[in-house]
């Protein structure tokens, strides 16, 4: 029965997944009466076709890559957070405070300030909930769905009341000071073509290095192998001497940390300032890299890459062809969240099926 | 705060409350069934907008409440396609569902009335409009009990009278027929109701079928009584809150009217009292607001009391060996 | 045609099933005659209970015919075969716990639409069927609020109440004490009496000795004799479910006991229902022996281990080599257990003892997970873990001998291996064991038990849980007897007998009685 190769398992399923969802989205386009294939042509071309593209979908990229990590991480632990959007929010306030608190020289002195404002303040927005869930069964998914909402109360609050410039009437802080600014794509990768106006900057490294980070305390740490234990069985693990309140605590604690961190990217490096919604869904988005990349961060660095692509093309698509408006995106995250996640035995099974054909076949 | 006021608010409170009441009656039945469904968000959604763009383009409430509950309907078969039939992970379908349906309503609405989202405001019979119940005239000056029939009980849209009957119709099914003795015992032990002889399966569906139709019933009175057309993510969580309500009345019919009557209200004041001056300090607007959402929380986190879900919640049920 | 009174109530012909390679039932053929109590017997994993699901639709056979009351009849799901008058009473009760005994009985037979009148023609029905053959219980009583003896009352009832002219009962005496099992045997001869047809599904020879007419016998998947119970013995009928001699003895040498290592006085534990699950329990464990604790499963015992592992807290005093544990909070957990020296072998592998999803050699780390071996400052040694495993599935004889499959890829008998490894070769001061052998093949079984006894002579403290009493008898150097959440009484296995230990199982003191 458990006959299927792994790399079935890791690749094949998936993949067939991302296509039957990417299918019914294709069904979506062509029910508002446009072309499904020129609509993939604009978007591929528009997210990978030129440098200006690359700038954006690497942009948005990284944006996924954290707050899918943060996602994969709480998945390990079996905790379900849907609360990357708040947090995200939350860790966005981190980095304003402390981008605008001190007149700061040069960015690589920023820049480790603000990763640890970031992570601090999306670790404290998903602390509560990890309490909650640990001590008093509070179910998690309810809980940091409300603290999404919460967050977001509070932000304006602190923008139209706290933050705001004086005399000024946008909701935002002022803009933070020069030597906070993060270098774009631009200033490290104009001879790759990259053009001022790319989003893309120096926290796709930071990206990049917590998907390393992730891989390391997920597969080589005691603490990973404790909440890889934990997540399996709890009362395995309770067996074992690992304590059920501490794990579900310090795994969310990464996890909104994580989600805290794609702040450093989206108001750091992008806007340059705190604005009322400074996460625009990607929070929710790290559901679907998370699911797609079974977990695991190098499966998360391939599903955010791609949705990635998907946002900025969804951009493009949106500007070509107008009546296919931006919520597409949300339809084909749906979709992809489905089929990798809810409807995966429909796949699942008659692949397993087809392999272990192959195998009596070959016996 | 003077009679007037208080009587206003339990006006909206109930009004309010109505939506929550359907989702949260929707939850109990699909959670006592064993399916978690945290899709309720989406269902409601989806139900809004389609309920308000038949009534748009029908002209009549009835139609669009119709669609709103086949919209609702098509996607609780979705749920129980993927967590009953193939057995997948209950939290996640519903995730799924709530984006789904977010995007598709905004989606489609564009592509159908090019506004942005929304639907055109409804107007006249495309919206239920609200009746007076027998006598509440007569009976208004009668004091105390007179103004609360004729101006908080009476007056409202026929969708809240049927949310009222919802919960003694919900009492009555779980806990007076076969069918609910048979739905409450599939979600505390499947295998005993498997091995009496009588289908899971079939249980479970209608369970979630019975799910979606009041999931349409709450998203079709959000679009077509409470507002006057759909906008987007008019929902705001209230899927998520009547799951709330549902823990806190313990997955019981009339402890559910209870909750929600209280989210209701705190919604109502919310809406009403837009800042508050608490002892010398002025509480914001978005304090108030958030108040639903905090006090969500703070039922969920057990300090009013302990609640048991039924047993088999979330699990797929498999025939053991 | 043959007449209908000498149509055997079943007949099954070539019943075949197979789990993708395992072939569960082989061509098995049997016919069960009318108003007998017949009894199928074999080791686990024999395939008796997939038979058994065969015949209540369950399962769909691979091939073979299945003859009710002469009859050919097609059994494709439960309600199929309560049609066809089968009963069944699973080993795992399927009741609705917060549902009433009237509410079970009647879920899926109701009588029609509305709950009421059901209930009340339901309720006349059975206070006549409880009277009719002593099943007394209570129609109202909430099931969580019974008794597992009433609760297989309840299972009878249900059956009974669907007209069933034919009941299965799967290892029913698994949970009950040896008088609750004796008042369940006369129940069931009084209904074989009455002209219904019983199958006794079990593994313990003394029940089909005591209570069937005949007795089939199966052996991996196969059914390998049907002998009339007058005309065989216990130990052919051993000898057939194995398939060779067995050794009901182990052999070992008399204990040399030395200093006292666990020292347990009154613990008592509340669960968090409030019951009191240990009301003051005392004992003491010397270095190499061997104590068992006999009792019937749901005596304490479980918590007994919960609490000396470091899983649930207690009050009362427990001391290691004169050393005093804590019971509860800080460093009272199985991280602080093993620290001081006692590891745990849990009574239920699959849910404690493994990560089942992780490999062979991660599993090796499990609990062990700080020890200096297998990590430093923080990062596991994957290297070491790995070789490790190597290591102990050699020396136990771990099959197959690949460190990377996953737990759930071994046979029971291989997934504890792991474990026993794991336990045993951490230098214990003092070993718990829990149900060594549940759900284990015979080979390995003697391997595990002469391992114990090995460990045992090299003075190591061992504390012992099992619910076979074969097993206790046989590696115990002491004895104690668990019901109620007390010690009824200690007795050394060569002044005692099954008899005796079966008494104060049942909470009656041996000596009185």
């Amino acid at each position: 029965m458990n006959k299927m190769p792994k790399w079935a398992d890791v690749a094949l399923i998936p993949v067939i997944n991302l296509i039957l969802a990417l299918a019914v989205s294709a069904l979506v386009i062509a029910y508002i009466g446009e072309n499904p294939v020129q609509a993939m042509k604009i978007m591929i071309n528009g997210a990978i076709g030129s440098a200006y593209g690359w700038g954006y979908t690497l942009y948005y990229a990284t944006n996924f890559i954290f707050t899918g990590l943060a996602v994969a991480v709480a998945f390990h632990a079996r905790l379900f957070n849907i609360g990357g959007e708040g947090q995200a929010l939350l860790g966005g306030l981190g980095v304003a405070l402390v981008c605008l608190a001190v007149p700061w020289p040069h960015w690589t002195l920023a820049l480790p300030a603000s990763v640890i404002g970031g992570a601090l303040f999306g670790a404290a927005w998903a602390a509560i909930p990890a309490y909650l869930q640990a001590k008093r069964g509070s179910h998690i998914v309810i809980t940091t769905i409300m603290f999404n909402f919460i967050a977001s109360a509070l932000l304006v609050y602190l923008l139209v009341n706290v933050l705001k410039v004086p005399g000024s009437m946008a909701p935002e802080t002022p803009r933070f000071p020069e030597g906070a600014r993060l270098p774009t794509a631009y200033d490290f990768g104009a001879w790759l073509g990259f053009t001022r106006s790319a989003p893309l900057n120096v926290a796709f490294f930071v990206a990049l290095a917590c998907c390393a980070g992730v891989w390391f305390l997920i597969w080589r740490t005691r603490l990973g192998y404790e909440i890889r234990a934990f997540g399996q069985s709890e009362p395995a693990a309770v067996y074992a001497g690992i304590p059920p309140v501490k794990i579900t605590v310090i795994a969310m604690l990464i996890s909104g940390g994580l989600a805290g961190l794609m702040a450093v990217n989206a108001v750091q490096g992008e806007a340059e300032r705190l604005i009322i919604d400074s996460v625009q869904g990607a929070g929710f988005v790290g559901i679907a890299v998370a699911l797609m990349g079974r977990s695991h961060p190098l499966g998360v660095l391939i599903a955010a890459l791609l949705f990635g692509a998907l946002y900025q093309g969804g951009a493009e698509l949106e500007f070509e062809i107008p009546a296919i408006s931006r919520e597409m995106i949300v339809v084909i995250q749906a979709l992809v969240i489905l089929f990798t996640g809810a409807l995966d035995n429909m796949v699942r099974a008659p692949v397993a099926r087809l392999f272990s054909g192959f195998g009596k076949g070959a016996a | 705060m003077d009679l007037n006021t208080v009587l206003q608010l339990l006006d909206s409170s109930l009004r309010l409350a109505t939506p929550l009441l359907f989702a949260c009656l929707a939850g109990l039945f699909s959670e006592r069934a064993g399916i978690f469904d945290i899709g309720l968000e989406g269902k409601m959604l989806a139900a809004a907008f389609f309920s308000a763009a038949a009534a748009a383009v029908s002209g009549s409430a009835w139609v669009g409440l119709a669609a709103g509950c086949a919209a609702s309907l098509s996607l609780a078969a979705l749920h129980g396609v993927a967590s009953i039939t193939f057995r997948g992970n209950q939290l996640i379908s519903g995730v799924a569902i709530n984006f789904l349906a977010a995007g598709l309503t905004v989606l489609i609405g564009q592509n159908w009335f090019k506004l942005g989202g929304r639907t055109p405001p409804l107007q006249g019979d495309a919206r239920f409009q609200n009746i007076d119940l027998p006598l509440a005239s007569t009976l208004e000056s009668v004091p105390l009990l007179g103004p609360l029939y004729s101006q908080v009980l009476s007056g409202h849209s026929i969708l809240v009278y049927v949310g009222l009957l919802s919960v003694v119709g919900s009492w009555y099914v779980l806990f007076r027929t076969r069918f609910g003795l048979r739905l409450r015992a599939v979600g505390e032990n499947p295998g005993a109701v498997d091995t009496a002889g009588v289908s899971v399966v079939g249980l479970r569906y209608a369970a979630v079928l019975i799910c979606g139709l009041l999931c349409g019933l709450a998203g079709a009175y959000l679009a077509t009584g409470l507002s006057a057309g759909f906008v987007k993510d008019m929902s705001a969580g209230r899927g998520f809150i009547a799951l709330a309500a549902l823990i806190f009345a313990k997955w019981r019919p009339w402890s559910a009217l209870g909750a929600c009557l209280l989210f209701g209200l705190l919604e109502a004041l919310g809406n009403r009292f837009q800042t508050v001056e608490l002892a010398g300090v002025t509480l914001p607007t978005q304090l108030m607001q958030a108040l639903p959402y905090i006090l969500t929380v703070v039922i969920l986190a057990g300090f009013v009391g302990k609640a048991i879900p039924p047993r088999a919640g979330g699990e797929p049920y498999v025939k053991e060996r | 045609m043959a007449a209908p009174s000498a149509a055997p109530a079943i007949e099954l012909r070539g019943i075949s099933k197979a789990f993708g390679p395992v072939q569960a039932n082989k061509d098995i053929a049997i016919r069960v005659e009318r108003g007998t109590i017949h009894g199928i017997i074999g080791e686990n994993g024999a395939g008796k209970s997939t038979l058994m699901s065969i015949l209540y639709g369950f399962y769909k056979a691979d091939a073979g015919e299945i003859f009710i009351g002469g009859q050919k009849t097609e059994i494709p799901d439960s309600q199929a075969a309560i049609r066809a008058g089968i009963g069944m009473v699973f080993q795992h009760f399927k009741l609705v716990e917060n549902f009433t005994v009237l509410e079970n009985v009647v879920l899926g037979a109701e009588e029609g639409a509305f709950l009421r009148p059901s209930l009340a023609k339901a309720r006349t029905l059975l206070t006549d069927l409880s009277r009719e053959y002593a099943l007394d219980v209570d129609p109202d009583a909430l099931i969580e609020n019974l008794s597992v003896g009433h609760q297989q009352r309840v299972e009878i009832l249900k059956a009974l109440y669907r007209k069933a002219d034919i009941l299965i009962l799967d290892e029913p005496t698994g949970v009950l004490t040896p008088s609750e099992a004796d008042h369940l045997f006369r129940i069931l001869h009084g209904l074989r009496d009455e002209g219904k047809t019983i199958i006794l599904i079990t593994h313990k020879l003394r029940e089909i000795m005591e209570i069937t007419d005949t007795v089939s016998v199966m052996r991996r998947g196969e059914m390998t004799a049907t002998v009339k119970t007058a005309e065989t013995s216990p130990t052919e009928l051993a000898e057939l479910m194995v398939g060779r001699k067995v050794l009901l003895r182990v052999d070992k040498t008399p204990a040399k006991p030395g200093a006292t290592v666990l020292d347990v006085s009154d613990l008592r534990v509340t669960d968090d229902k409030g019951v009191e699950r240990l009301k003051g329990v005392s004992l003491n464990v010397r270095a190499g022996e061997i104590l068992g604790i006999a009792g019937v499963a749901g005596n304490g015992q479980s918590e007994l281990l919960q609490v000396l592992g470091g899983i649930a807290d207690a009050t009362g005093t427990i001391t290691l080599n004169g050393k005093p544990l804590k019971l509860s909070g800080k460093d009272s957990d199985g991280r602080a257990r093993r620290a001081v020296g006692i590891t745990h072998v849990p009574e239920d592998r699959h849910k404690l003892g493994l990560i089942l999803d992780f490999a062979a050699w991660e599993n090796t780390g499990f609990g062990y997970q700080h020890r200096p071996e297998y990590s430093h400052s923080g990062i596991m040694d994957n290297a070491a873990l790995r070789a490790d495993t190597d290591g102990k599935m050699e020396r136990f004889d771990v099959r197959p001998p690949h460190n990377w499959l996953a737990a759930k890829s071994f046979s029971g008998g291989n997934q504890q291996k792991l474990v026993l490894a794991r336990e045993m070769e951490q230098n214990p001061e003092l070993l718990l064991v829990g149900q060594p052998t549940r759900g284990v093949d015979i080979g390995a079984i003697e391997f595990i038990h002469q391992r114990l006894i090995q460990l045992r002579d090299e003075g190591k403290a061992i504390l012992l849980v099992s619910v076979e009493l074969e097993e206790i008898l046989s590696l115990s150097d002491r004895i104690a007897v668990m019901f109620d959440g007390r010690i009824m009484g200690e007795r050394l296995p060569g002044d005692t007998d099954e008899t005796e230990l079966g008494m104060l199982m049942a909470g009656m003191d041996g000596k009185a009685g």
